[in-house]
């Protein structure tokens, strides 16, 4: 192994063990892992009470989930949580210099801080989305277990998975880089908040600057709207109109998380130890 | 020989319009230099210099050569022990030292090998499992010193290194830092218990609001006080004799018999005439001289010159 892999590895290794399993992340575990409870209680109650509604219409719950829960709230304060303290923690508790006083190229050392982070986020969430999928429609018996293993349910699970992936590593870059350059990254993350919420409101050449329009795109199933005068907004909220084709998005999102990531490790690479004393 | 030296070259650094250290140029030779001076003097700014954590706003630094701005170069030959008290969570003591061995690309056997060494340099192999969490104010101390020399740095920059350690601890890291520089390493040390700093040194700076006010060997230092009398101490058998004999002359500005009546406390503006006299006296006989000694070429008293104020203590 080469001298970098090693200090790359070494990054990881100090990383995980710092961040995997720490009480003060407890809120990260739990925005991760809500979703299961809940629908396990789904699942419970309908087959308590014996209802047995398709399994379509547990698909179209699922998506519904998966687009206000954990797009929108779970996945991107979860990794709020997990990637502005890689940096801005270590500033805070004033531990950032032992990593600078080591010979080891700044940029490895953002390499190494993100792929632990990620490694974290995509473990959490992606298991999370997965076994999420499997239980929402759990109580339909061998009707979702054929629906999952037999039909289209794979694939809707796969493309979850994926977007689940690529929105922990695209959130993931924003954060560790607004962790490295502002004092309070929790502010930088509730612009990014606004602006990604913001997004169906946007035209179409500024839709492109989020991460959120590309995790749209990558959606195995969109919402029917449902009857109403509320209809247009739910359309306008929940469905793209101008979707970009799933493996153009998904390029996209990783070519805009290595910019960012670029960005990061040239600020690491100017970055000095500067406590606030 | 630059080489072998830190060099500091017309450095200034200023955080916004707060000035940290001003027009420094410094020449700091292998042994134990120790940076003295009151809080916001500078010495943790210029420790932070040479261990390239931040970079000068004006001038060239050089640690053995290479420019802090090469912090992987640099990072290979330079240990810092920092003043924060504040650990990565969750770690023992002997993980906080292996894992950052590791991310210097060393295979876990020398890590290993390394953490042990280091451990047992500060004596806390005893300790070595525990959480760093757990441990006392001296111990943080020693594992932090431990760390920085795990990887068996040139250069050596200790930052309040003596903070909260007990006495025997004390003398335990005096022992090495006395050590390493006898090794010819470069052990740069800030601290503000002055009588030890006395005791350790090769070298002093003395730093004062951001400028350089005195440096090199501290007896040096003193005798380029030349507004300060030279204080000295004769201990004879004839006291009032020779005061008498010293009251003549017109450099002397003060001489006191000593309250055990055995001995002169003398002030001099004029150190060297002061001994050509004294030689001539005792050659001429009837004066039996114990011992000669200057009592304020001390850090402390220096400091007090340069300076201002009281100086430090434990």
């Amino acid at each position: 192994m080469s001298l970098a892999a090693r200090q790359l590895a070494g990054v990881i290794r100090l990383e995980l063990k710092k961040t995997f399993f720490t009480r003060r992340g407890w809120w990260v575990y739990f925005l991760a892992l809500g979703p299961l409870g809940l629908n396990l209680i789904h699942t419970l109650g309908s087959l308590r009470r014996a209802l047995f509604h398709g399994v379509t219409q547990d698909s179209f719950l699922f998506a519904g989930e998966f687009q206000t829960y954990f797009l929108h709230l779970g996945m991107f304060f979860g990794c709020v949580g997990i990637f502005a303290n890689l940096f801005r923690g270590e500033m805070l508790e004033k531990t950032m210099h032992y990593y600078f006083l080591t010979p080891v190229r700044r940029e490895l050392l953002v390499l190494g801080k993100y792929i632990s982070g990620a490694a974290v986020a995509v473990v959490l969430f992606t298991t999370s989305a997965v076994l999420s999928f499997y239980l929402v429609g759990y109580h339909q018996g061998a009707a979702w277990s054929d629906f999952v293993l037999h039909g289209p349910g794979l694939r809707q699970m796969a493309l979850y998975a994926v977007t689940a992936i690529l929105a922990c590593l695209g959130y993931g870059a924003v954060f560790l880089t607004a962790g490295l350059l502002f004092r309070n990254p929790m502010i930088a993350a509730a612009v990014v908040w606004v602006w990604e919420n913001l997004n169906p409101f946007l035209p179409t050449f500024l839709k492109k600057i989020s991460i959120i329009f590309y995790l749209k795109s990558l959606l195995p199933v969109q919402l029917p709207v449902p009857p109403g005068r509320g209809g247009n907004l739910f359309e306008l909220l929940m469905t793209e109109a101008d979707p970009t084709p799933a493996a153009l998005a998904a390029t996209g999102l990783v070519v805009v998380t290595a910019l960012i990531l670029t960005y990061a490790a040239i600020s690491a690479r100017r970055a000095e130890i500067s406590y606030g004393e | 020989m630059s080489n072998r030296l830190i060099t500091f070259a017309d450095v200034s650094r200023f955080y916004g319009e707060v000035l940290g250290i001003n027009r420094v140029n410094l020449a700091i030779p292998p042994g134990i230099t120790s940076l003295v001076g009151p809080n916001g003097s500078g010495k943790t700014t210029l420790m932070n210099l040479m261990t390239g954590l931040i970079r000068p706003t004006k001038g060239d630094i050089r640690v053995l050569g290479i420019k802090p701005s090469h912090t992987e170069e640099l990072c290979r030959v330079v240990g810092y022990c920092a003043q924060f008290d504040a650990f990565p969570k969750g770690l023992t003591g002997y993980q906080f030292v292996h894992s950052f061995l590791r991310i210097r690309g060393m295979s876990a056997a020398e890590c290993d090998e390394r953490t042990q060494t280091a451990l047992q340099t500060v004596n806390m192999v005893d300790a070595a499992h525990r959480h760093v969490a757990a441990y006392s104010k001296g111990m943080r101390q020693r594992i932090k010193l431990a760390q920085a020399i795990a990887h068996d740095p040139q250069v050596i920059v200790l930052d309040e290194p003596l903070n909260g350690l007990d006495p025997m601890a004390r003398a335990e890291t005096i022992e090495l830092f006395r050590k390493w520089g006898a090794a010819e390493r470069h052990v740069i040390v800030s601290s503000h218990i002055l009588h030890e700093v006395d005791r350790i040194s090769d070298q002093v700076i003395l730093l004062s609001q951001g400028y350089v006010v005195a440096e090199g060997q501290i007896h040096g230092v003193r005798s380029e006080v030349k507004d300060q009398p030279m204080q000295i101490l004769i201990q004879c058998d004839h006291p009032h004799a020779l005061a008498a004999r010293l009251f003549q002359q017109d450099h002397v500005v003060e001489a006191k018999i000593h309250p055990d009546g055995k001995g002169i406390l003398l002030r001099t503006k004029d150190a060297d005439r002061f001994y050509l006299l004294l030689n001539r006296i005792i050659l001429e006989g009837g004066l039996e001289v114990e011992s000669v000694a200057p009592a304020d070429d001390d850090v402390n008293s220096v400091y007090q010159y340069l300076i201002g104020g009281e100086g430090g203590a434990v």
